[in-house]
């Protein structure tokens, strides 16, 4: 490999790609859940969802 | 190589000392991450805030009931990444808590802290917008009083941490109560009494087991304060208390007689531990009496609730 091509920031290794790869799907599980979780809330509230105790 | 990720550099001062910064991307797995939640305390959490919410009188939507304890899980466990950054210095010195991930350098203090303060911002916001703003008021206020006045202030100053500090662990059914009725009434506040005062005798006979690892690393618990000797004084006068406390709910006729004869068993039955405990005061037998207390106070409070959520909740509602 020349000089050119040699990459110059950082390298993960396998591990850390494997672990970057599994918080990011668990992120996104996250937040399809929350989506789906507001989504569900607005259906079971219906009208009344902007109507909170406070 | 290094195992401590990216981002140590936005430790705190304390997290700083246990794990010094280094710029290597993150190993950080998600069970790493669900460590840091502390899974343990977060299920007893969930668990009393399940009871406060069943046993409001008010009836909540399923859906609304459960999005009110995810946030409720979510809040202990901002707290608990929370406490685990700023604690990382003594968590290191300890043995029963070397294994963190943040000691073992799996998590930088700065992503805890990052992760932390996110996940209670969410918590607390979800809270507000789906179910109520006094119990995300409530949570807003558990996590602060359990990151900053115990974790931060309390832990490293008085031998008295873990019983001013147990309100924050007592919250919870009154932030279920909150989620369901969106106040605050009198049966909750007597759940936060039996949590408040059933706290020091639980931690005080964990510490007993653990006095060594607390004086290595210089925090005030009251064994290493005022000895192994006051400790068991200490922790037999709370159980006394503990006793009517727990009784409580059934005494002042919000609760049936089920729950007054569990109550009355399992307090004396506390008491009868914590005597035996007192009596005992050196050795492995006095070391094997403190983790049965320690194990037989995790019951009590499982118990009581337990029967709580069974006669005055599932029950109650049927009978209605």
């Amino acid at each position: 490999m020349d000089e050119k091509s040699k990459p110059t920031g950082i390298v993960l290794t396998e591990e850390q790609k494997r672990s970057r790869r599994a918080r990011s799907i668990a992120l996104a599980l996250a937040l399809g859940a929350l989506v789906l979780l507001f989504y569900i809330v607005t259906l079971v509230k219906g009208p009344a969802v902007l109507n909170r105790p406070l | 190589m290094s195992l401590v990720s990216e981002g140590a550099q936005l430790s705190g001062p304390v997290g700083a000392q246990a794990v010094s910064p280094r710029l290597e991307p993150s190993i950080a797995g998600v069970g790493d991450y669900f460590a840091l939640m502390k899974p343990r305390v977060m299920s007893l959490v969930v668990f009393t805030a399940l009871v406060g919410l069943v046993v409001a009188p008010v009836h909540v939507h399923p859906v609304i009931g459960f999005a009110a304890l995810v946030c409720i899980a979510a809040g202990a466990g901002a707290a608990g990444a929370l406490n685990m950054w700023y604690e990382a210095d003594i968590d290191a010195l300890m043995t029963r808590t070397a294994g963190r991930p943040i000691p073992l350098g799996r998590i930088a203090p700065g992503e805890a802290l990052g992760f932390g303060m996110t996940l209670a911002g969410f918590a607390v916001l979800v809270m507000g917008v789906l179910v109520s703003w006094v119990a995300a008021a409530l949570l807003a206020f558990t996590i602060f009083f359990y990151a900053v006045v115990y974790t931060m202030w309390l832990k490293r100053s008085t031998p008295q941490n873990i019983v001013i500090g147990g309100a924050a662990g007592a919250l919870p059914p009154i932030i279920g109560w909150a989620a369901a009725t969106g106040s605050v009434g009198a049966e909750p506040v007597l759940l936060f009494l039996i949590v408040f005062v059933w706290t020091p005798p639980h931690f005080w006979a964990l510490s007993l087991t653990c006095a060594d690892d607390y004086a290595r690393a210089r925090v005030p618990m009251l064994p290493v304060v005022a000895g192994p000797a006051e400790t068991r004084r200490q922790i037999l006068l709370y159980s006394i208390l503990l006793a009517p406390v727990g009784a409580a709910p059934w005494l002042l006729g919000y609760a049936g007689a089920v729950y007054g004869v569990t109550a009355l068993v399992a307090g004396a039955l506390m008491v009868a531990f914590a005597w035996r405990l007192r009596r005992e005061r050196d050795g492995a037998r006095a070391m094997q009496l403190a983790k049965q207390l320690f194990a037989f106070s995790i019951f009590y409070l499982f118990v009581l609730f337990a029967v709580l959520l069974v006669e005055s909740g599932l029950l109650g509602r049927a009978a209605a």
